[in-house]
């Protein structure tokens, strides 16, 4: 290694070969020339290419967040059970009995876009990776997917990819998925949301942090060899795409290797709990850069890297290749002085390589040399932290202020017998079972799935431990669309009633801000307003965010997607066996009753999208207080033993919910339901209100049921009952009903996805 | 009753099939190291499920030249019981411990849901302590669960009462919508000449707990022991 004492006030020479600084060569990094000034006060002097490469990647959206810190700064993060906050590979909170869960969600739309098999199984791969390099076992994964209709060929195309790669990576792994959503809407065409998250089981004492502490510590590359893919992926994520991605952006696309990341999970695992390293940290986004000059930020402290000594996949990568590589199943690890050897054999019993690449320094710089050669040398906080950060013009978008004043009464009259009405809805792949996704993913491996995907959360045990940890992610980005500020309050809201409807007390968040470009005002208004909205009901629920990830620059062509603040919400079960609840209906002749008010609400909905291809209206209002006292009185009931059952009316409304409920017991039960309410019928069957939930009791304990509710302060009443397998679905109000043989709801309901994927692009043609 | 608990690299049944045996008093499960040339004194070898060496060339083609084959193979050639869960059942066919091979499944999708199964026959040491024609309702999760074999192997299976598990309607009819990889004769496991060897796709070790929706699998660990006990008291026979 280099002699760190006399290098402190080197200057890096310029590599023969490398291209010469110019204002081109700038843009193309994606720097404006403001940012480029500031680089050039914080080195004073010309940047090397490899320097530039440097400040690329790190200021980059992806990696800076130079366009959402300001407002991320808004959210609440702190609460007691919170142990570790934004700012970490992923957010630890204590899940009590001396447990801790990490947990965090990432985005990897671009790479989807261009690639989906590949882009979304690295999208997997990245976030265990942030998981275990806590040292926490990775024990549920979840994803969160949007694609333009799926009409389009194209739009199947993805969809089969993104779940196949989805899929074959966590079960490859071995890590159950529980749940998640996707969502169709043509505001997803050219540029589809995937988003994977995954969760972590710990005893508290094995957390680990990835800073690089101990002047002289070795630091050393482990898993797989450094290639020459995903270079500037972290950039690429960063930008808009355009209509000629699809090819020339593929080599900027990582592949991913499940096996290898096995066995890196394993060994990592091994090495944190073996006591012969300080740090570890994914090398993800932006590489052995962002790892390398993260941790060093983070410790205060300097490291230098020899790049000669990086295990390569090919000869002659440059320094700046090796430096921006997002070459997968790789981690970079801080070893304790003269623990190289055992760090090494842990490593080969897995039949992966650990070799020094550095060292730690207390220069406080950023360093890289090729065979002894300085060739970059960069302040390391400067670097992570003095991102420039932007608070942009926010202005609401003329279409939206339009699009939200648009007449919906004249489609709110359809009367009487709307039975055919919604078995149409019921072909859309919004409303209908996702069951041909999630059945492609091992959802039971580790024997610990309580709950399955499929219904308001996924649900698992922790083994030795009464206690258990309830998941979900939640958003509609139409209502996002028509006001991020209730939309993302909507977003919040409803996945906290998820979790309570599965039995667990919402404790803490992740989030996924997938947004447009943010220097468009209409675009910055809908990221500001999103984070307002989510603010005010994270502070109102107590589920602080622990972390997360922005995804910006969702454009193709110049066309934004719906703002989708994905949140990832995780609860608690105190008692996993008693608690865990689930929709499906369970028994003949229990009560049902609907807690929660109808409201004469249209806008925004699934059936206005179906029916009149529209995004309009005001999207339905959230009431926050209300939702909380709601919510209070679902979970007591399920904790009180009460509730045999319980489920949120979202989208497609009441009579969807009610379907589903029906046709998610093991055979179809028939439900028959009398609601007194004089709303027109289409906002009543299909209106999305928020802040209503259908729980069924036995039909001795109505009364007890109801006056519990009504203690929260709830409206709830007695709406009917389940009828008996392969009865009628029946639901009547005074100005309409819906009456089915619930064996056609159950065959529509489950028919659709497949239907439609059996068309050409799907995968499952021939 | 100590089990050896075969871990290759990308196994990820391995643990559960641990805490399976865990749950039943008697047993004493182990883990055995791809690399391990002997299992030690074990009297019940488990190859768990998942993607040993990431299923390169063929699922279980590179797992069945691992140096702890060797001593599997002995173990079985020598009367032990092994059972083969999923990966563990494709390695089995590999390496020529059971006849026959798992393709993709027929619909090139990876299916995870619960399956039924009907138990064919209880004249094995896994399935004693099941009633013969009795549903059972456990999870499967593969891609290559599609059993084939030749007519002739197949004739044998059939004739020799070696089919312990097929797949089945809840209400124990076989039908193609029942058969969730288009298997042979709906076959969801087999067993070897001998009987000591079962290899089946389902997981067994994912229903042993009301908890996880199922405890239909926990015959299969009770046969083993009440086979187990008994070989201990007689002195090793099988069947």
């Amino acid at each position: 290694m280099t002699d760190s004492s006399s290098t402190v006030t080197a200057t890096p020479a310029p590599r023969p070969g490398d291209p010469e600084i110019t204002p081109e060569v700038v843009a193309d990094h994606g720097l404006s020339p403001e940012e480029y000034e500031r680089v050039l006060g914080i080195l004073g002097r010309t940047p090397t290419f490899t320097e530039l490469g440097i400040f690329s990647a790190m200021w980059s959206e992806h990696c800076g967040y130079k366009n959402s810190k300001r407002l991320l700064r808004l959210l609440p993060t702190e609460a007691p059970w919170v142990i570790q906050g934004p700012g970490e590979n992923a957010g630890v909170i204590d899940v009590g009995d001396g447990l801790a869960v990490a947990f965090k969600i990432e985005s990897h739309n671009h790479p989807s876009a261009v690639e989906p098999y590949q882009g979304a199984a690295t999208g997997v791969g990245g976030i265990l990776r942030d998981i275990f390099t806590m040292g926490a076992r990775p024990v549920a994964v979840l994803d969160s997917l949007r694609f333009g209709d799926l009409d389009v060929p194209r739009n199947r195309y993805l969809l089969a990819g993104v779940v196949r790669g989805v899929g074959d990576y966590g079960n490859c792994v071995g890590i159950p998925n529980i749940g998640g959503e996707v969502f169709f809407d043509r505001a997803y065409e050219g540029n589809p949301i995937v988003n994977a998250m995954a969760i972590g089981l710990m005893r508290r004492e094995d957390l680990i942090t990835a800073e690089a502490t101990g002047v002289g510590n070795p630091m050393m590359a482990v898993g797989a060899r450094t290639g020459r893919d995903g270079i500037h992926g972290a950039t690429f994520a960063s930008e808009e795409l355009s209509g000629d991605d699809d090819a020339s952006s593929r080599p900027r696309v990582q592949v991913g290797d499940p096996f290898t990341e096995k066995l890196l999970l394993e060994a990592s695992l091994e090495l944190i709990g073996s006591g012969h390293i300080v740090a570890i940290q994914d090398m993800g986004a932006a590489g052995l850069t962002s790892s390398a000059s993260e941790m060093a930020g983070r410790g205060g402290s300097g490291i230098s890297l020899e790049m000669s000594q990086v295990p390569v996949r090919e000869e002659g990568m440059t320094p700046y290749e090796i430096l921006l590589s997002e070459s997968q199943e790789r981690m970079l690890v801080v070893a304790k002085q003269g623990h190289e050897d055992e760090v090494r054999k842990i490593l080969e019993k897995w039949e992966l390589e650990a070799e020094p690449v550095g060292e730690v320094t207390d220069n406080g710089l950023f360093q890289i040399y090729e065979h002894g050669v300085l060739v970059a040398s960069i302040p390391a906080l400067p670097l992570t932290d003095g991102c420039p950060t932007y608070e942009r013009e926010g202005i609401e978008g003329d279409d939206v202020k339009a699009a939200r004043a648009v007449d919906l009464s004249h489609l709110l009259s359809p009367e009487g017998d709307l039975s055919e009405e919604f078995m149409e809805l019921l072909r859309s792949p919004n409303l209908a079972s996702k069951r041909w996704l999630y059945e492609q993913y091992d959802s039971t491996v580790r024997t610990s799935t309580v709950v399955r995907p499929g219904g308001d959360a996924g649900v698992i045990r922790f083994r030795g431990s009464r206690r258990g940890l309830a998941a979900t992610t939640d958003c509609n980005g139409r209502y996002c669309w028509l006001n991020p500020r209730e939309g993302a309050k909507a977003a919040v809201a409803e996945a906290a009633r998820n979790l309570v409807c599965s039995g667990a007390v919402p404790t803490a968040v992740t989030n996924n801000l997938n947004f447009g470009n943010p220097l468009k005002p209409h675009i910055y208004f809908q990221l500001r307003e999103a984070v307002l909205g989510m603010a005010e009901a994270c502070a109102l629920f107590e589920t602080p965010v622990t972390g997360g990830n922005v995804s910006l620059f969702n454009e193709t062509d110049g066309v934004a997607i719906h703002p989708t603040p994905v949140i990832g919400m995780v609860g608690t079960l105190h008692d996993v066996e008693a608690h865990a609840t689930t929709h499906a209906f369970r028994t003949e002749g229990d009560a049902i009753l609907l807690l929660g008010e109808n409201r004469e609400e249209i806008g925004g909905s699934e059936y206005l999208y179906r029916k009149e291809g529209i995004v309009a209206g005001e999207p339905p209002v959230v009431d926050l207080l209300a939702e909380r006292r709601l919510q209070h009185a679902v979970l007591g009931l399920i904790q009180k033993g009460v509730a045999r059952s319980a489920h949120d009316c979202a989208e497609g409304g009441l009579v969807t919910a009610l379907a589903e409920c029906a046709v998610g017991a093991e055979a179809p039960m028939g439900v028959s339901v009398r609601l007194d309410d004089a709303l027109a019928p289409v906002a009543l069957f299909f209106g999305e209100t928020h802040g209503r939930v259908l729980v069924t009791v036995a039909p001795e304990q109505v009364d007890r049921a109801l006056d519990m509710a009504r203690d929260h302060g709830v409206t709830a009443r007695f709406v009917g009952e389940v009828g008996p397998a392969g009865g009628s679905f029946s639901v009547r109000s005074p100005r309409g009903q819906v009456t089915l043989d619930i064996h056609r709801v159950a065959e529509r309901y489950y028919g659709t996805l497949p239907s439609l994927m059996s068309r050409s692009g799907g995968g499952d043609e021939g | 009753m100590r089990v050896a608990v075969i871990t290759f690299p990308g196994s990820n049944c391995d643990y559960d099939g641990y805490q399976a045996f865990k749950l039943l008093e008697g047993f004493e499960p182990e883990f055995r190291w791809h690399r391990d040339r002997t299992l030690g004194s074990v009297d019940a070898v488990f190859l768990p499920g998942g993607f040993s060496y990431g299923d390169y060339l063929r699922p279980g083609a590179i797992a069945h030249l691992s140096p702890v084959m060797e001593a599997v193979k002995a173990f079985a050639s020598g009367g032990g019981p092994v059972l083969g869960v999923c990966n563990g059942f494709q390695v089995l066919c590999e390496s020529g411990l059971l006849p026959g091979a798992l393709l993709r499944n027929e619909t090139l999708r990876f299916r995870s849901h619960d399956v039924h199964l009907r138990v064919e026959t209880t004249r094995s040491p896994f399935t004693s302590a099941y009633a013969r024609n009795q549903v059972l309702r456990i999870p499967i999760a593969h891609g290559d669960g599609n059993y084939t074999a030749s007519p002739e192997e197949l004739a044998e299976l059939e004739g020799d009462d070696r089919i312990p598990f097929r797949y089945c309607t809840s209400d124990g009819q076989l039908s193609p919508e029942a058969n969730p990889n288009g298997s042979a004769h709906h076959i969801a496991g087999i067993l070897n000449a001998h009987r000591n060897v079962l290899g089946m796709m389902p997981h067994p070790e994912r229903a042993v707990e009301d908890v996880l929706g199922s405890t239909d699998g926990l015959g299969l660990f009770e046969s083993l022991r009440a086979h187990l006990s008994g070989a201990s008291l007689a002195g090793a026979s099988i069947s």
